[in-house]
């Protein structure tokens, strides 16, 4: 799989490297605590060890231990103390260790932070990020993909990229902004996953998904991992002479609902990939968007690709069962562009 | 283990003492009176003969202190200076309140002036949210204490513990006052705790406690004042017991039947206004006229504000919509205010070597070498710490009434709080 596939929207990496996904977000965070003293780093592990899967290396050392905060084994400590942190002008960056435990934090979160602007004028903003995602045989608590719990939360904004160049863009934008942020890193990509990021200082729009590949016969919809899965299945189908348009979500919350309906609008079909399981996932959010503002265009039934509504097991054999991949992407929209 | 240290307060502190507390609840009886005409929207909630933990606690803070008030500290919200008709509005849920009616009760708070972190309703979340704050403010180099309350029911989630735990750990400048009501809605404390001092929880996480008669405005001060000034000399978190009663139900509606008359009799008996109108009074700090003074600048301050507050519109009902984020540049306007050295967290003074010193490399005690024996702590045997227990009992509200609430009693109870054996 290549990465950095269609570099997004300026597409100039003048000076660029090709780096992993994990050094683009541990680049973001270094140089946004390079640039403001404000930007901190609180969670598990994240300090001598440098994260387990070392996306802090070296902040420790080179911004003390005011900066990067070691914790107990306390999410909703480590959340709701970033909140009081931000209440102060300061930018506090949550570590979950995997992004499964972030619902021991849920009520800090939802209730918490979430609901603090629109209640009491009281602007969270703050980073909570972690590794996402399965595909690496971590069992049923270290491969979650629990991003709906919090695009059902408003108040949130929720980011899950899928290059190098977005992770990097994206992280930064979410420092920088004035929201509380949930920021999903699939670990899948971590170290798999290389691309091109510009040497000098850049931000990628929160809430704008990217067309990764044009094409008029069917529109792929996804994010994170199944991107590239997703673009693996487009260049199958090329070969058969189906033209898939492939956008890449990015942001889920907001969600670029009008990305979304434009390309549908020219190709008249939708398929939606997701790691998440299928009840419950983003895929239904968007056809019910679909049906209500694209109705007369949709030329076939709205088709999701998605892992199964079940934890997500152990065994290599059940995981690659459970999950979505590039063959059955390949499958389904086969079916829907002869639909 | 040492108590409190007695200090001279000075006429106008034990006066203000006493202002806030009538304030306190002359605020919250004319609530009773809105909600008996419909006018409040939700429930009501109340800390009637609790009002000298709110005041006497928050009076111990300085104004840069911070605060973040539970359901029962509208003392606490007045003694910071919020005006009484934003706590009218709120409960009435009008479009002027802090709030705008998006939110109600003492769900708000003021980052910007007044330094108050707003509550929510699921116990226990403010504590790691305060302990950051306190984190936060250390870092910027201020030298802030954060404070928040939780009841005896509250200290049981388990967001209590991490929080606490956490703060701990960080011997983060923040008091966290345990407001001991004795009732979590109609379940009484000792079938949620299995402790007789809450206080003793402060061991779980290696901080210093108190325990002080809640119904003694004084000695909350002087227990407080103390724990704040401890604090920011960066002793760490301290923990407050306050033993007082819930004189009434849950909220409004809930006329707890479930509490033993004899119960209700007994604290209704140590009303702290009341005791602390006997003592101010015997102190010659407040006569019939001074009384009378209070009484009325009182009634001319709560006419006004609830008239405010009454006049206010309800907001127009598309205000529900928006303002979900913080947009624009108008939106986020709190800017971290430095007062130390910036180039104190920057590089290159920032840069530490990432190693951690383990002091006794674990053993228990300071270093001792590869032939050192590992080390069990000194924890005191069971008997010894009863025996701690019943000499850190003097402030046992028991031994005061309302009756013979002298100025002796009042005194001596002022300095009867006590440190928790560590």
């Amino acid at each position: 799989m290549a990465g950095g596939n269609g570099a997004p929207t300026n597409g100039s990496a003048t000076g660029g490297t090709q780096i992993t996904f994990l050094e683009a977000i541990r680049q973001a965070m270094f140089e946004e605590m390079e640039r403001d003293p404000t930007v901190l780093l609180i969670g598990e592990d994240v300090g001598v060890y440098g994260g387990a899967f070392k996306t802090s290396e070296g902040l420790l050392e080179r911004f003390g231990w005011e900066r990067v905060i070691d914790t107990p084994i306390s999410e909703s400590a480590i959340v709701g103390a970033a909140c009081g942190m931000s209440y102060l002008g300061l930018r506090p960056i949550c570590e979950m260790q995997f992004i499964d435990f972030i619902v021991c934090a849920f009520n800090q979160i939802t209730n918490f932070v979430a609901k603090g602007h629109y209640l009491w004028n009281a602007p969270a903003p703050m980073v909570i990020r972690g590794p996402s995602g399965g595909g690496v045989h971590g069992g049923p608590f270290h491969s979650a993909n629990p991003e709906m719990y919090f695009v059902h939360t408003p108040g949130l904004k929720v980011i899950y990229p899928s290059t190098p160049y977005d992770a990097k863009g994206l992280l930064k934008a979410a420092v920088r902004d004035n929201n509380p942020v949930l920021f999903f890193e699939h670990k899948f990509l971590y170290r798999r996953i290389k691309g091109d990021v510009p040497a000098e200082d850049y931000t990628v729009p929160i809430g704008k998904a990217v067309v990764r590949r044009e094409g008029q016969h069917l529109t792929i919809l996804s994010y994170a991992a199944m991107m590239h899965s997703s673009l693996e299945a487009a260049d199958g189908l090329a070969k058969e002479g189906i033209e898939a348009e492939v956008i890449d979500l990015r942001t889920l919350l907001p969600l670029d609902e009008q990305t979304i309906v434009n390309s549908v609008k020219k190709t008249n079909k939708c398929l939606v990939v997701h790691e998440d399981t299928k009840t419950g996932g983003i895929a239904g959010e968007i056809a019910a968007i679909l049906f209500e503002k694209a109705f007369q265009d949709l030329d076939g039934p709205l088709v999701r690709v998605t892992a199964l509504d079940t934890p997500v097991p152990y065994a290599p054999t059940l995981e690659e069962y459970f999950l979505p991949n590039a063959r059955k992407v390949f499958t389904a929209a086969k079916e829907l562009a002869r639909y | 283990m040492t108590k409190a240290m007695p200090r001279e307060l000075t006429r106008q502190q034990y006066l203000d003492l006493y202002y806030y507390m009538r304030l306190n609840r002359t605020v919250e009886e004319t609530m009773v009176k809105l909600f008996r005409q419909n006018k409040i929207v939700g429930g009501l909630y109340s800390s009637l003969g609790q009002e000298a933990i709110s005041v006497g606690s928050c009076y111990a803070l300085d104004k840069k202190d911070w605060i973040a008030p539970m359901i029962r500290n509208i003392g606490a919200l007045l003694v910071k200076g919020v005006p009484p008709r934003d706590i009218f509005m709120q409960h009435m849920a009008k479009y002027d309140s802090p709030t705008k009616g998006r939110d109600g009760t003492s769900h708000f708070g003021d980052l910007d002036n007044l330094h108050i972190v707003s509550p929510i309703s699921m116990l226990g979340d403010l504590i790691p949210v305060m302990a950051g704050v306190a984190i936060g403010g250390r870092y910027l180099g201020q030298k802030i204490v954060t404070m928040t309350w939780i009841g005896d029911g509250g200290s049981s989630t388990g967001v209590f513990h991490e929080g606490l735990n956490f703060a701990a750990t960080q011997k983060a400048p923040f008091v966290l006052i345990l407001e001991n009501n004795l009732w979590a809605y109609s379940t009484p404390v000792r079938r949620q705790v299995p402790l007789e001092n809450l206080a003793d929880r402060a061991r779980a996480y290696g901080i210093d406690s108190y325990i002080v008669d809640g119904n003694n405005v004084v000695a909350v001060y002087n227990t407080a004042r103390e724990a704040v000034e401890r604090a920011r000399a960066g002793e760490g978190p301290i923990l407050i017991e306050a033993k007082t009663f819930r004189r009434l139900g849950h909220a409004q509606h809930d006329p707890a039947e479930y509490v033993p008359k004899e119960m209700r009799a007994y604290w209704e008996a140590r009303d702290p206004i009341a005791l602390y109108e006997k003592f101010l009074t015997a102190e010659k700090l407040l006569d019939a006229a001074g009384k009378k003074e209070i009484d009325e600048r009182l009634d001319t301050l709560l006419t006004a504000e609830r008239e405010f507050a009454e006049n206010s519109p309800m907001p127009p009902p598309e205000f529900a919509e928006g303002g979900i984020y913080c947009t624009g540049d108008d939106c986020h306007k709190i800017r971290a205010k430095w007062e130390r050295a910036i180039a104190e967290v920057t590089p290159p003074k920032s840069s530490v070597k990432p190693v951690w010193t383990v002091p006794g490399f674990g053993s228990g005690k300071g270093s001792g070498g590869a032939g050192a024996p590992i080390h069990f702590g000194d924890t005191p045997a069971p008997a010894i710490m009863e025996k701690a227990g019943e000499n850190g009992r003097r402030a046992k509200p028991a031994k005061t009434t309302g009756k013979n609430a002298t100025k002796k009693a009042m005194k001596a109870a002022a300095g009867a709080s006590r440190k928790a054996r560590r």
